[in-house]
């Protein structure tokens, strides 16, 4: 190191740094994985770097990475709050009950926590309709596959990963009747190392697409080693990995929630509220479909999306039947958001059960 | 440095501001305790058994374990209030943790496994009945179906409260400080404190001294394993509050640093884990205030061991350039 780096620093340390300047409003955002992850994590951030774009001087952002949940990210955020932010992005599930706690503590902080079903005065919650999207992918994948296999890599066995496996389930079923899913329980939101073994599990038992529930690109690599499986992007695009085996992505999007979140901070119109959005709002994006599919899969798969962004239909409309056998949504009708904020069952013709 | 920012203030801002900063220190002080709690009652524990070549690796699955008996216990008595739900639990907790620890103990004195490998690998055991609880057996009936256990912090029986609101000072930290004083005297004044360093750095005199292997073994493992499992109990009924699928974050194993930090004295862990929080504390603020990022704090940490350990090579080593004679 030169001298002058060190000199550098020590003018800096002595304070020629600490001429802040004084933002309007400051946004935190805790973060349960690295932000270079690719996936959930790494959009996340990507929201927050389009709040700091768009208000430029006006909103100053600080985050913390990697924040184990629990005790923890209770600490953490009780630091931003010191810190003297306005409002706090609590990015994943295991947040929920830190999130309150803290929120209970600090009435003029706005809390928004992602995914959970907890709200208080000052505590929002968010969520996206990732089941919109794992339609579209069920739809492909039922279309791409020759083993009639498909494997599922599942984090944990949350409502919000057991919808993303009935629906693409269904509409992989009425692309294809004979698919089976075989699912994998990694446990975990991010680790390359479990991902791609789970991954190379499903490879081996004939499994020749793999969706994946959890953020980091391991799966892609596994599939791309093994040659002729199809996967889809998670959370990120993952575009690295196209036009195979990534054929499509779901993407979050969580800059346009930010910036009108962050806005109403700023006109002081902020109020605790409960948001979930799907396609149609563009909180889900749908990758682009690559040339690796046929054209007219790619037909019905943008036309699907297209009517689940308007809403004229619903990735949920029955007949369908619950995994023993029973009427879950008699013919044409649809799911209420109560029952799919807390599905905790399989439908019909999923096998084995969802661990308990 | 290497990252474009001030070294000099983020050194201060890890070391200096948790401690006085008006902004942050009266909530980071007592936090310095909670978070340095765990890791003390972890490795004490963990001392015992290095100090006489024990090699308890698999703390962290003695915390899980002590924490899922711990937490099971009062909710089992949900949501009667009573004044003893709290020491059964702690009674518990130190149980589970003590049976976790005991199937390497037996498995080592019996078949002459390896302790290193068979308790690591019962941590990923751990890690799985963690799981398999936290979705079945302890789960909140009104979680809407959501994994996790109800909050102990909401109910008052079985939580683990400050003792003095403010300080940070729950009964973990009681207990940590306990467990200090229990070692020193332990192995300073006591004949059993004796055959553990005994064993450990002179193995044949401890023979003839008629010190039992098998004792030893069971002994220190016992005790390390009850002391995670207390750790894993005061953190699941106090700062944690619920059984989660990962409620587990890590104790377990930054608690084998401290316990070398500390060079296996009781003391020297007091202070080892209390910088080993600090450490993380302000690290948080650094990240927050400098933008640090968190790889770069735990890089640090992990300085601190090498450097530390490589000054004991150059302390009981010497480097000769050349030829030996």
């Amino acid at each position: 190191m030169s001298l002058k780096s060190i000199l550098t620093g020590a003018v800096a340390a002595l304070g020629l740094t600490t001429g802040a300047y004084a933002a309007d409003v400051k946004v935190g955002f805790v973060y349960v994985g690295p932000v270079g992850d690719g996936g959930w994590t790494y959009e996340h951030n990507k929201g927050r770097l389009a709040v700091e774009e768009h208000f430029g001087d006006k909103v100053e952002t600080i985050f913390q990475e990697s924040v184990p949940e629990g005790a923890d990210s209770e600490r953490v955020m009780t630091q931003m709050a010191l810190q003297g932010a306005d409002l706090i992005f609590t990015t994943s599930f295991g947040y929920m009950d830190p999130t309150i706690n803290v929120a209970a503590k600090f009435p003029n902080v706005k809390f928004e926590h992602a995914t959970g079903y907890k709200r208080s005065d000052n505590v929002s919650t968010y969520s996206a309709r990732f089941y919109e999207g794992r339609a579209i992918q069920g739809h492909i994948a039922g279309k791409m596959t020759k083993t009639n296999k498909i494997g599922y890599i599942g984090s944990f066995p949350i409502p919000e990963v057991i919808r993303g496996i009935n629906s693409a389930y269904i509409h992989a079923k009425k692309a294809n009747p004979n698919v089976e899913f075989s699912i994998i329980w990694a446990y975990t939101w991010f680790d390359p190392a479990k991902e791609a073994d789970a991954a190379k599990a499903l490879i081996e038992q004939g499994a020749d697409v793999i969706l994946q529930h959890t953020d980091s690109t391991a799966p892609q690599a596994a599939a791309e080693k093994a040659g002729n499986v199809v996967t889809f992007g998670q959370a990120s695009d993952m575009a690295e990995y196209g036009p195979f085996p990534r054929v499509s992505s779901i993407i979050d999007n969580w800059a346009p929630y930010y910036i009108a979140r962050t806005q109403a901070v700023l006109d002081g119109t902020w109020t605790s509220i409960d948001t979930w959005d799907g396609i149609g709002a563009g909180m889900v994006g749908i990758g682009e479909i690559s040339s690796a599919v046929p054209a007219d899969v790619k037909a019905e798969a943008e036309a699907l999306r297209d009517a689940l962004a308007s809403g004229e239909y619903h990735a949920f409309t029955g007949p369908i039947n619950k995994q023993d056998g029973s009427v879950w949504l008699a013919e044409g009708e649809t799911a209420d958001d109560g029952t799919l904020a807390g599905m905790n069952f399989y439908v019909e013709g999923l096998t084995g059960d969802i661990p308990q | 440095m290497m990252l474009g920012k001030p070294p000099l203030e983020a050194i201060r801002i890890i070391f200096w501001d948790p401690l006085f900063d008006p902004n942050f220190a009266a909530y980071s002080r007592p936090q310095l305790l909670v978070k340095a709690a765990p890791l003390i009652l972890i490795a004490i524990g963990l001392s015992l058994g290095f100090r006489a070549g024990i090699w308890n690796i698999g703390a962290e699955g003695q915390y899980i374990m002590g924490a899922i008996c711990g937490a099971g216990m009062g909710l089992a008595f949900y949501p009667t209030q009573s004044v003893f739900i709290f020491p059964l639990m702690i009674a518990a907790g130190a149980l589970g943790g003590w049976l976790w620890a005991m199937i390497p103990a037996v498995l080592r004195t019996r078949f002459n496994t390896n302790e290193i490998l068979v308790s690591l690998m019962l941590v990923y055991v751990a890690e799985s009945i963690l799981a398999s609880v936290s979705q079945g057996l302890l789960k909140n009936p009104e979680g809407y179906g959501f994994p996790g256990s109800r909050n102990l912090q909401q109910y008052s029986s079985a939580a683990n409260t400050e003792i003095f609101v403010g300080t940070g000072m729950h009964w973990g930290v009681v207990a940590a400080f306990v467990s200090v004083i229990f070692a020193y005297v332990l192995l300073t004044r006591h004949i059993r404190g004796f055959h553990i360093r005994l064993t450990g750095e002179a193995p044949r005199a401890a023979k003839f001294a008629g010190v039992v292997p098998t004792r030893v073994i069971v002994f220190c493992l016992g005790i390390s394993g009850m002391l995670a499992g207390l750790a894993g109990m005061f953190e699941v009924s106090g700062p944690a509050g619920q059984i989660t699928i990962d409620f587990n974050s890590g104790y377990g194993f930054t608690a084998i640093i401290v316990a070398f930090l500390g060079r296996l004295h009781p003391i020297g862990i007091l202070l080892a884990g209390l910088l080993m929080a600090l450490t993380y504390i302000g690290g948080e603020l650094a990240q927050l205030m400098l933008g640090l990022p968190g790889a770069s704090i735990q890089l640090f940490q992990g300085m601190l061991l090498f450097f530390l350990l490589a000054t004991d090579v150059f302390t009981h080593y010497r480097i000769r350039f050349g030829e030996g004679k």
